[in-house]
Formats: structure tokens, C-alpha cells, sequence
């Protein structure tokens, strides 16, 4: 975990660290990943992003992936044994395995306004330890500083709270290199409030 | 200095510091983030002196880069899959042509069904088509493969396709360092036609070559493709000492004292360095950069120690096996060397660690077949050949 309010300490990785990403075609899965490559790697990690296209329609479930590691990936295999999970659109996990071999320890990040309970996911506040499995209400967030229900880039906000995997600083940096500064701006605010909301939540 | 980028952007963006003066394409799934970003860099002036056609199709594509290489241009473009077929007609012209042009295939299957992932039915189906084949094992080789085989191409007067793992490569994010143009413009002078087509001094290109001397020039075009072999490797060793990036046609990993050799081309390559570092020991792996021309003598001269030779295939030749075990049987020629066929990875499915090891455990227990399919679906396909079909 990141030290008390400090949003650019960055971990050492001693293992290589896995990111599955569930959302549906349109929702911002592959770029998420994407984002989160650039941030860790400017943090100074190795990275590694890509994509598992179901069959590249709007709303169809799609699966990205990130790796993070302290030296060279070569593996080109998906994430099948995630160390984390982000589910940007929860209606996917009661269709789709999303916690598929995500051990104990991992995380597991779910975009809802709602709790795991009210998800009907209680088992995982019993299965995982504690406050590593949490909903964030991204969407929410988004509409209120983006003006658009495109929750991805806050989410990532909301990652590097719970994890300590990414600096929020070279989360904002990959934003900027690939947003124009208003649309960036907006999406670092929506971000920005995840990641107090959940510093708040794991530290309470 | 290195960066985070897409496979895709890394090619454009190196292809674009290769200076092409025309670049002909169509898009197709997953090669199209390449010609986008080609497209864009032509319009913005980024690249500057360049021509980007917009045509109807594949083969209007490689039709017009036949003409823009004849006529004196650095030619560029890049397919996928079924575009590469559609193709196929226009390749053996610029082959036969001697035409230096570059191009990238984002490897796709070929359907049907149809299919829209990775594997290497596309660039195998076109081995023989006379052009130079490079395969790329990650996106840091992707970029050097495409610098090479511009000063390649127009070296020997050949085209050379590079290929790229379609979705596996292209789309992946992560670390690259593209050659600084300065370095790129020092080992890639401009483009020196060996002959030009042009209105000022009119000559006749292609002309029908008859029986009596066609088998000559079949012959004369093999010696030239030949010489890629060692023209590959002296190349790429300059580059090296121009960007710091080692590239060879054929590389060993731990192939020292190695009963058990596995050979394999583009990425999957990294996933089984991974799957035999966790294993004892007495596994190597030997990586072809260049799969045309063949380059049997280093194949031999790499692998003549193993006992067992296991070519994991990303494509597959119905009715017969192997497509790269053939070459690698004939290099091994002699040798006691058993050599087997893993086809695996066929329309995108994932080639895993884990499966790497269950085929190395197979193979070290006497039970991998001349032929094999790695995670095939045996329940599916025994259903299937159990059901009666009606005539």
C-alpha cells in the first residue's frame, strides 16, 4: 500500500503481477489496460497490455489484460491466475466467470453503486482478505465529472488505491498522453475522487 | 529511449522513419492500426514525401505497389488473413519482378470458418511465393525486422513480407525503444533502383519467358533468395552496431547439451522460454527469425545434438502435418534426431505455458506423436467422428 497520502511511491514488483479486466464491447476494457501498462511502466515497471476481442461488438463481453513485473515479460498467455480483477460492468458477474482463478489474496474491483452484498456477492468479502474485494460506484463518478457513463479511466483511480500497483501520478501522466486535455482533465477528476473514496474505505 | 506503445503504433512509427514514398493499402482486421496510423502520419506531414493510395482491395494494393516499386519508390503496405490471399497472384509478380517492397502481415487465420485471431495459416499459405519471410518474436523485433528488411529488400532486389503475430503482437502494449531516425537514415540509404520504369528510357518488364529459358530464371531467382540466408545476419549485425538491438535468422536458447529442442516462430516463442525455465534443465529452444529462405544449415548446426526436435506450429497443412517440420526434416537430414509436429495455437487459442509443459512431459515419457495437437478437444472431435454422417 501506498504510505499515508503519498500518490507517487512506487512499489517494488517481486513477482510478476497479474490484471484481468471484464467489461462489454464499448465500455473502455482494452484501454484501461492499455493505461494501466503505461502507468506502471512509466513508474518504472515492465508492462505488458492486450486484448481477448470476443467478436468486436458494442456490448458483447470482452476480457483485457495487464502485467506488471521487475523484469522482462515474454509470456503472451492471458491472465488466468489474476493477482487482480476490475469488473467495469457488474451485470457481467453472474454471466460470465469473471473471478476465475483469482486466489484469496487477490483483488477484485467491481464498478457498482452497490455493495457485494446487494451484488449477491457476499462470498467474497468471506473468500478475500480484508478490504481487498470492493465496489466503486464508477459510473456515478464519471457522469458527475466527466458528464459521460464511462467509468474505465476513474476505475483505475479506484486500482491504485486498493492495490498500491500504480502511482495515481503515472496514471494521470498515461491519461494525459492519450486524452486532449479537457476530456483527460475530466477523467483524472472522476479518477481523482475514486481514489480518496477508497483510500478512505480501506483505511477506515 | 524506450517507451510503452502498441505494436502497431511501433511499426507505423518505424516505418514511417524508413521514409516509403507510396504506400498502397486496404485495410483488414488486425492489421489495420497499422495502416491508420501510416495513413494519418502521410496526412499531418509527419511523413513527409510520401503517397498513400486508398484502394478497393488487396490485390489493387499490391498491384499498385508493384507499379510505384517499378517506377523507382520505397513501397510499403501491409495485410492480414484472407487479404493476403486475395493477394496472391500480385506476389509472385513482385517476386518474380525483383521488386524491393515491404510489407507487414498481421498474422490471422484464414477461414472458413471464418476467424479473425492469430496464427500463421496466412504468411504459410504464401511460403513459396518467392518473397523473403521474417518473423517477429516480440514488438522490439518487430521494429528492427521491418528497418532490415527494407535494406534487405532493396539489397538482394527482392520483397520481404515481415510478419507479425495478428492481436498477439500488433495490439499488445509494451516496452519499446524505436531507432532514432538519425541511425535509420545512416543504415538505410535512399531507395537505388537496380532498374527503373519510366517514360524517359521505356523498357518492357515481365516480359513472357518461354521454356526454353523459364527454368533459368526460376533458377537465377533462388540464388538470389538464397543469399538472404548470410545477407540476413551481416544486416541485421549492422544494425546491431547502429541501435544496440541484436536480431539473427536463427537463435538459440539454452540449446547447449539439450536432449529436447523445441523450434517455433514469432511470439510464441517467449511463452516457451518461460515454460523451459521452470523445468529441469536439458531443454532448449531455437527461434527462426527468417523462414524464407530457409536457413537449414543453421537449423542443422543448432539442433544436431537433441535427440528429439519438437516444432510447435502455428499453422497447419491438412492432408499432410507440418508446414515448418517439412524444412526442419530436411535440414536434419541423417541426423538420429526424431523429430515431431505440435500443431498449436490455431484461430487465436491460447498457447500456455502449461501446455508447453504437459507437451515437453509427454515428450519425455514416449508419448508425443509424430503429430499432435497441443489442447486439442479430443471429447469434440471423438463426438464428431462418432456421429454417422449421411451420404
Amino acid at each position: 500500500m501506498n504510505p499515508d497520502g503519498d500518490t507517487t511511491f512506487v512499489p517494488e514488483v517481486r513477482q510478476m503481477f497479474g490484471i484481468r479486466i471484464h467489461g462489454r464491447g464499448g465500455q473502455g476494457a482494452v484501454t484501461a489496460a492499455e493505461l494501466l501498462s503505461v502507468a506502471a511502466f512509466l513508474d518504472g515497471h515492465e508492462a505488458q497490455a492486450f486484448p481477448s476481442f470476443g467478436s468486436e461488438r458494442m456490448g458483447a463481453p470482452v476480457a483485457s489484460y495487464c502485467r506488471i513485473a521487475d523484469k522482462p515479460i515474454r509470456l503472451r498467455e492471458p491472465v488466468t491466475v489474476p493477482d487482480a480483477v476490475i469488473i467495469i460492468d457488474a451485470t457481467l458477474v453472474h454471466h460470465v466467470d469473471v473471478f476465475a482463478g483469482l486466489p484469496p489474496h487477490g483483488y477484485v474491483l467491481i464498478n457498482s453503486a452497490r455493495g457485494l452484498d446487494e451484488l449477491g456477492l457476499a462470498e467474497l468479502t468471506r473468500r478475500h482478505e480484508r478490504g481487498r474485494a470492493i465496489t466503486v460506484g464508477a459510473t456515478d463518478l464519471a457522469r458527475e465529472h466527466v458528464g459521460r457513463p464511462l467509468p474505465n479511466i476513474c476505475l483505475l483511480g479506484a486500482f491504485a488505491a486498493l492495490t498500491g500497483m500504480v502511482t495515481l501520478a503515472s496514471i494521470e501522466a498515461a491519461v494525459r498522453d492519450r486524452f486532449r486535455p479537457r476530456l483527460a482533465q475530466a477523467n483524472l477528476r472522476a479518477a481523482e475522487a475514486a481514489y480518496a473514496a477508497v483510500r478512505q474505505v480501506s483505511h477506515a | 529511449m524506450r517507451s510503452q506503445m502498441e505494436g502497431s503504433r511501433a511499426i507505423a512509427e518505424t516505418v514511417a522513419r524508413c521514409r516509403p514514398q507510396v504506400v498502397p493499402a486496404y485495410p483488414i482486421t488486425p492489421q489495420t492500426h497499422i495502416v491508420e496510423a501510416v495513413g494519418a502520419m502521410v496526412k499531418d506531414g509527419s511523413l513527409g514525401g510520401c503517397e498513400f493510395i486508398t484502394v478497393e482491395s488487396e490485390f489493387a494494393a499490391m498491384s499498385a505497389a508493384i507499379g510505384a516499386s517499378a517506377a523507382g519508390a520505397r513501397t510499403y503496405t501491409a495485410t492480414a488473413s484472407q487479404g493476403l490471399l486475395y493477394m496472391a497472384e500480385a506476389l509472385f509478380n513482385a517476386s518474380g519482378l525483383g521488386l524491393p517492397i515491404v510489407m507487414t502481415v498481421a498474422n490471422r487465420a484464414i477461414g472458413a470458418p471464418i476467424n479473425i485471431w492469430n496464427d500463421h495459416s496466412d504468411a504459410m499459405s504464401q511460403r513459396d511465393c518467392g518473397w523473403v519471410q521474417l518473423y517477429a518474436e516480440d514488438n522490439q523485433a518487430a521494429i528492427g525486422l521491418h528497418v532490415i528488411a527494407f535494406r534487405l529488400a532493396e539489397h538482394l532486389s527482392t520483397p520481404v513480407m515481415v510478419c507479425v503475430d495478428g492481436f498477439v503482437l500488433t495490439h499488445a502494449f509494451e516496452p519499446v525503444e524505436l531507432p532514432d531516425r538519425a541511425a535509420i537514415d545512416a543504415y538505410l540509404p535512399p531507395f537505388a533502383p537496380r532498374q527503373l520504369l519510366s517514360p524517359d528510357e521505356p523498357v518492357t518488364i515481365g516480359a513472357m519467358v518461354g521454356p526454353e529459358a523459364f527454368t533459368e530464371v526460376r533458377y537465377l531467382a533462388h540464388h538470389q533468395l538464397m543469399q538472404a540466408v548470410d545477407g540476413f545476419d551481416v544486416l541485421a549485425a549492422e544494425y546491431e552496431a547502429a541501435t544496440g538491438h541484436h536480431h539473427r535468422a536463427v537463435s538459440g536458447y539454452h540449446v547447449d547439451g539439450a536432449r529436447t529442442v523445441i523450434v517455433a516462430l514469432g511470439s510464441v516463442a517467449g511463452t516457451i522460454k518461460d515454460a523451459v525455465d521452470e523445468l529441469d534443465g536439458g531443454t532448449g529452444v531455437v527461434t527462426l527469425s527468417l523462414y524464407r529462405p530457409f536457413p537449414a544449415d543453421q537449423v542443422r548446426r543448432l539442433v544436431a545434438g537433441a535427440d528429439h526436435v519438437i516444432v510447435v506450429e502455428r499453422a497447419f497443412a491438412p492432408g499432410a502435418g507440418g508446414v515448418v517440420s517439412a524444412d526442419v526434416r530436411g535440414a536434419l537430414a541423417g541426423l538420429p534426431a526424431r523429430v515431431s509436429t505440435v500443431v498449436a495455437g490455431l484461430g487465436g487459442r491460447a498457447v500456455t505455458k502449461a501446455s508447453i509443459q504437459h507437451m515437453l512431459a509427454d515428450a519425455h515419457a514416449g508419448r508425443l506423436a509424430d503429430l499432435s495437437f497441443l489442447d486439442l478437444r479430443t471429447d469434440v472431435v471423438q463426438r464428431e467422428l462418432a456421429t454417422p454422417r449421411s451420404r
